[in-house]
């Protein structure tokens, strides 16, 4: 009799485990609510937990500082985490130190390029729709200055502004693209005077790409044209706001939850572009003529069909020497390690 | 081109150097009392938190931002209890105040995302308004500004010649010689403890009110320990402060202003120098000469106790 219930308690103890859901860390940089990065990784979240309901059980830490990554990590991975995801660059190394002591854990690094048995990096192709919103800049800027709020000088970053300014040339050749240094992801008032800089120097369109909306609020209120990044920050300048390059990372979230439930996930070096849907453009506004929002959907398509590749030859950089031939694209390597700016860009990449 | 810079630098360091200046106001008055609270930067964000959300709902502003005021001095009663009262460490119940106040706001915030509400604009003062480029940058500022203003007169005065003000020197230089005159240490410690908690929740108001209406989670970025550093700067000293709050604000703007003109100054020294005027501050004000004049009060962060000698 004795035998018989240990049976049956060890087979409800076990079919529990099975049906347990699974669970799915998230660490963040900032905070869930800086209605930047963090927000659209917490979208991502939010999106997959509804997306799998019972299935899975996520959680998040905000605002871990690096430091602390390695203890936090460890504690997830010995509360039952099966899949851990930290959300930033900084965290890369200390992902990959906690991911060895965890062989059974999957470590997941966003924007990082380290890999292992057991931890993939991914990230989105930011830098096709940033061509685009440059189509959108080049065509809208009656002065030919476009002010460009940027954080810090990674090749992410640079790549981004490359790709941002190469759009803006293709359409108005006569454009420039002014770049300001933050030297902060976020810091909403120091965001803000950046892009009052750039607006009192004679930028009438302003495109910013550090976490919060304050450089969009300052244009709106300037009444000068902005463009957003990570989120649709159309609400905090309604009425000059153009557009935004996002993320959509539920779309990678799903997949890849659902390749562990699956039993095939696999480590890789994800880098998707518009074609995964992972990065996107915001809808325009009204502000933007048809004819431009038709060149911009006209150009989407054709990156998401391959026909069209941002960094196709010739590029030549500020100082006028052709660094990618014609008939030539950049390959990944040299975009992840880009540290020198396309003809037309106006700043210095701090060495 | 340049003169356009020099007044936009000038317009944008006020701007910027008013929330600086609230804040260490207050810790001036806390200091000057002989209670160190480095708990700013969690005030302000309560305060930010606690303006934005009032004027959101109320949609009166006076209102938001006297709400915002009694939250900081809230937070800082609290820091009063346990460093006067309780006679814990100031430096750990500060830190402490910091992770409240961040904890907090961004917990009660989360609703307040993305939401726009009222705020302030600036009002040309008459006839002041109209002095060429002067006008401009001083006088056609918001309401706030000016308050930033008046303050500073008013708690100079306040400091150096009046009676109540030499009684709260006297707390933080020498607190058992005030008890011997009669002054009542503990109340006075804890009276402006709270007052330099209405200075920054002030601070945070104008943040999320006038600088950038808006709320995000930890928008005062560190603006807090700014402030605590400024103190020193200006050696406990009001007028001082207000030099060192719109210097420290001019830097944060000119940094972008030199990017644009291409000054070949890195930003990231730039950004260093007031922290090295600050140490350099510091030294000068060690020596022992130099102490009795412009040193730190002298009771600064020191529990007082009738029992024990300290």
């Amino acid at each position: 009799m004795k035998k018989y219930l240990l049976f049956v308690s060890l087979l409800v103890v076990g079919l529990l485990a099975f049906a347990a859901p699974l669970k799915v860390a998230f660490l963040y940089v900032g905070p869930v609510g800086d209605d930047g990065w963090t927000y659209a990784q917490n979208l991502g979240r939010l999106y997959v937990q509804n997306y799998f309901g019972d299935k899975i059980q996520t959680t998040y830490i905000e605002s871990v500082p690096m430091a602390d990554a390695v203890n936090v990590l460890k504690t997830l991975a010995q509360s039952g985490y099966k899949i851990i995801y930290t959300t930033s660059f900084s965290y890369m190394e200390q992902t990959a130190q906690v991911a060895k002591l965890f062989p059974n854990v999957i470590f997941e690094n966003c924007s990082g390029y380290l890999i292992g048995p057991n931890m993939s990096a991914y990230f989105g192709r930011i830098y096709e729709p940033e061509f685009l919103t440059g189509l959108v800049a080049g065509a809208m800027t009656k002065t030919n200055k476009i002010g460009y709020v940027a954080a810090f000088p990674t090749p992410e970053v640079v790549r981004g502004i490359n790709a941002f300014a190469l759009g803006v040339q293709m359409v108005n050749p006569k454009a420039t693209v002014q770049v300001v240094w933050v030297n902060d992801w976020y810091n909403p008032p120091t965001e803000k005077e950046a892009a009052l800089s750039l607006i009192g120097a004679g930028c009438d369109v302003i495109k910013s790409e550090t976490d919060s909306p304050a450089p969009l609020q300052a244009a709106g209120s300037k009444g000068v044209y902005c463009i957003g990044y990570n989120t649709d920050q159309s609400s905090y300048a309604p009425k000059t706001f153009l557009t935004a390059s996002v993320f959509d990372w539920g779309i990678y979230y799903k997949n890849d939850i659902q390749s562990v439930l699956d039993g095939t996930w696999k480590p890789q070096n994800f880098w998707g572009g518009l074609d995964t849907g992972v990065v996107n453009i915001a809808p325009m506004s009204d502000l933007v003529p048809p004819q431009v929002q038709k060149l911009v959907n006209a150009m989407k398509e054709a990156m998401k069909a391959h026909t069209l590749n941002v960094f196709a030859g010739p590029i030549y950089d500020q100082s006028g020497k052709l660094m990618v031939p014609s008939g030539q694209n950049l390959s990944d390597q040299a975009l992840l390690s880009m540290n020198w700016f396309v003809k037309g860009v106006i700043g210095n990449i701090p060495k | 081109m340049n003169q356009d810079i020099i007044t936009s630098t000038l317009s944008g360091a006020l701007r910027a150097g008013t929330p600086l200046l609230f804040a260490t106001l207050g810790e001036i008055l806390a200091e000057r009392a002989g209670v160190l609270n480095l708990g700013l930067e969690g005030m302000m964000l309560m305060g930010a938190f606690t303006g934005f959300s009032v004027s959101y709902i109320t949609g009166n502003l006076w209102l938001a931002v006297a709400a915002a005021t009694l939250v900081g001095g809230l937070m800082a009663s609290l820091h009063a209890f346990m460093s006067i009262t309780l006679r814990v460490n100031q430096v750990v119940s500060g830190l402490a105040l910091v992770f409240l106040g961040e904890g907090l706001s961004g917990f009660w915030g989360h609703g307040f995302v993305g939401m726009q509400a009222e705020s302030f604009s600036s009002i040309k003062i008459p006839f002041l308004g109209d002095i060429p480029y002067v006008g401009q940058i001083v006088f056609d500022r918001d309401i706030l500004v000016y308050m930033g203003y008046i303050a500073v007169p008013v708690i100079w005065w306040f400091l150096y010649k009046t009676t109540a003000g030499m009684n709260l020197r006297a707390v933080g230089e020498s607190p058992e010689a005030a008890d011997a005159r009669g002054i009542n240490v503990v109340l006075t410690r804890y009276i402006y403890t709270v007052i330099g908690g209405f200075f920054s929740g002030l601070a945070g108001a104008y943040i999320s009110l006038a600088y950038t209406p808006m709320w995000v989670q930890n928008m005062t970025a560190g603006r807090g320990w700014i402030a605590v550093a400024l103190v020193i700067f200006a050696i406990w000293d009001p007028v001082l402060a207000l030099i060192g709050a719109y210097a420290f604000g001019g830097i944060s703007v000119l940094q972008f202003s030199f990017q644009i003109i291409q000054v070949p100054i890195p930003v990231n020294i730039m950004n260093m120098f007031p922290y090295l005027f600050t140490i350099f501050v510091m030294l000068f004000a060690s020596s022992n000469k130099m102490k009795k004049r412009f040193g730190a009060p002298s009771a600064l962060g020191v529990p007082y106790s009738r029992e024990e000698k300290t």
